[in-house]
């Protein structure tokens, strides 16, 4: 878990959220996790548009895309849209 | 300390009434309602109320008890007082909201007219109902007479809306016997109420922020309730409400003491409410209206040298498990009434919680169950006294030859 789970006591009461959604990582969730390989990559992003969670960031001044792992489910959409098969899930 | 016994007036008003009454008193904001045999009176003569102007509170004429009882959830959330009223099919359409409620610890206050379930649809009193609905999470008082239920309904605000506690709160009273029965209702001043019950407290919470805001829906200090909340934190708001039930029963005894000083008036400790049992061998329980018969026999019986008490609980939830075992540790033989049934169980929930509580006590005393009174029938002295007469056969022999038994039923 990214963040330390709090006790009933510790809690606000009915459910109250005690952060804001995106502290929430539900990166958590992941039970693969998208690797890319720079050699392969064309920087089509088709990864970046098909990405469900917009986990994947484009940075056009390094021209490279960086996934997010705080927010990545590991869905595997992008490992399967990949026309290059530049990304590859691997198990956690 | 001084007593302060505050001048009170004599009403003649049935149970409805008394609770219309009660709820016009109490500075109520939003009431959002649904009509249903017998609880109807309740929300009549408070819109009458409404329509002549004698209360400032928004009433919301709803489409179903389902309704109802969410619109009053809302309104609670945003920080204000609200009240109800149901009973029977409407208190079961209001199920899965009862739980929201609860949940999102909303203090609503409701009062419900204890009427039987259908199938065969029937529109008498029996506990059937709420009994369904005792793990809920709500706080549930059974009131004996219409007095009671005026001033537990006064009580229950206080209740409910305690800091320390939140979590909504059902008045019970009998379908008819108790609803639709004149009696004289002694009334407490306006200004007394007003003053007893206040306004409503709001604690203050760490928001998402981090900042300490008041629990309430408010634009200027955004707070999310009742989001999703899965196996990670699920758990840990349900044990908070375990924790406010456990704090629920001192609560409960404080301010019905600190009305008690006002107007005189006690129901037992608040939590139960014991007659003649100091050195009773024999006693009944019970929960609601019968109580009233049953104190009449007692006096027969004590009159005839018979040591008979009588235990009546006033909430059920919080069960008062340890306030109980005090008061019938010495009892040698006790029997259970439930008006309600859980069909197939091994008698009805009040006889499983009283026989559990007392497993532990090392006198142990010889328990059984009466089954009684489903769908209003009645339940007369001569039934009680029959049941005295056979908790006297079990002090001799000390046995139960039948542990759970259907009373008033033609075989």
């Amino acid at each position: 878990m990214t963040t330390k789970q709090k006790g009933w006591k510790e809690l606000p009461i009915a459910g109250l959220c005690w952060k804001p959604s995106t502290e929430y990582f539900t990166g958590d969730w992941r039970t693969y996790k998208p690797t890319l390989d720079e050699e392969k990559c064309t920087k089509c992003l088709i990864c970046y548009i098909n990405c469900p969670d917009t986990a994947i960031k484009w940075k056009p001044e390094d021209e490279k895309i960086e996934f997010d792992y705080n927010f990545c489910k590991g869905c595997g959409i992008c490992a399967n849209e990949c026309p290059q098969e530049a990304i590859k899930m691997v198990l956690e | 300390m001084k007593m302060v016994i505050a001048k009170q007036e004599v009403r003649a008003l049935n149970g409805d009434e008394a609770v219309a009454y009660a709820v016009k008193q109490s500075d109520v904001d939003v009431v959002a309602a649904y009509p249903i045999t017998p609880q109807t009176i309740i929300v009549e003569r408070f819109s009458e109320y409404v329509h002549n102007g004698e209360v400032d509170t928004e009433f919301i004429c709803v489409e179903s008890e389902h309704s109802a009882l969410t619109a009053c959830l809302a309104a609670s959330a945003t920080g204000t007082r609200t009240f109800t009223a149901s009973g029977s099919a409407g208190l079961a359409l209001m199920h899965e909201i009862l739980y929201v409620t609860s949940g999102c610890r909303a203090p609503v206050v409701m009062a419900i007219v204890n009427r039987a379930l259908s199938a065969p649809i029937n529109i008498h009193c029996d506990h059937s109902d709420s009994m369904a609905e005792r793990d809920a999470g709500w706080i549930q008082i059974y009131v004996e007479n219409s007095q009671e239920a005026y001033d537990s309904v006064i009580q229950a605000f206080r209740i409910a809306e305690h800091p320390d506690i939140l979590l909504p709160t059902m008045v019970m009273l009998d379908a008819f016997v108790l609803s639709h029965t004149l009696e004289s209702v002694k009334v407490l001043p306006d200004d007394i109420v007003r003053k007893f019950v206040g306004t409503r407290q709001i604690p203050l919470i760490k928001s998402h922020k981090g900042k300490l805001v008041p629990f309430k829906l408010d634009p200027e200090n955004p707070v999310t309730m009742g989001p999703l909340d899965l196996y990670d934190y699920y758990f840990e708001h349900k044990r908070q409400q375990e924790d406010a039930m456990q704090r629920a029963p001192e609560k409960i005894k404080q301010i019905h003491d600190e009305y008690g000083k006002i107007t005189g008036r006690r129901y037992g400790n608040g939590l139960i409410d014991p007659y003649r049992l100091e050195d009773a061998d024999i006693a009944t329980i019970c929960l609601g209206s019968t109580a009233g018969t049953a104190k009449t026999v007692v006096d027969q019986l004590r009159a005839k040298g018979v040591k008979a008490g009588l235990l009546r609980l006033r909430a059920y939830r919080p069960f008062p498990a340890q306030d109980i075992t005090k008061v019938l540790e010495n009892v040698k033989a006790i029997a259970v009434m439930d008006r309600s049934h859980s069909f197939g169980a091994y008698g009805g929930p009040v006889f499983h919680e009283v026989r559990h509580t007392l497993y532990d006590v090392s006198t142990h005393p010889q328990i059984v169950n009466y089954v009684y009174g489903l769908g209003g029938r009645d339940m007369p002295q001569t039934l009680i006294h029959e049941i005295y007469k056979e908790l006297q056969k079990i002090l001799e022999t000390k046995r139960v030859k039948k542990p759970v038994q259907f009373i008033g039923v033609r075989e």
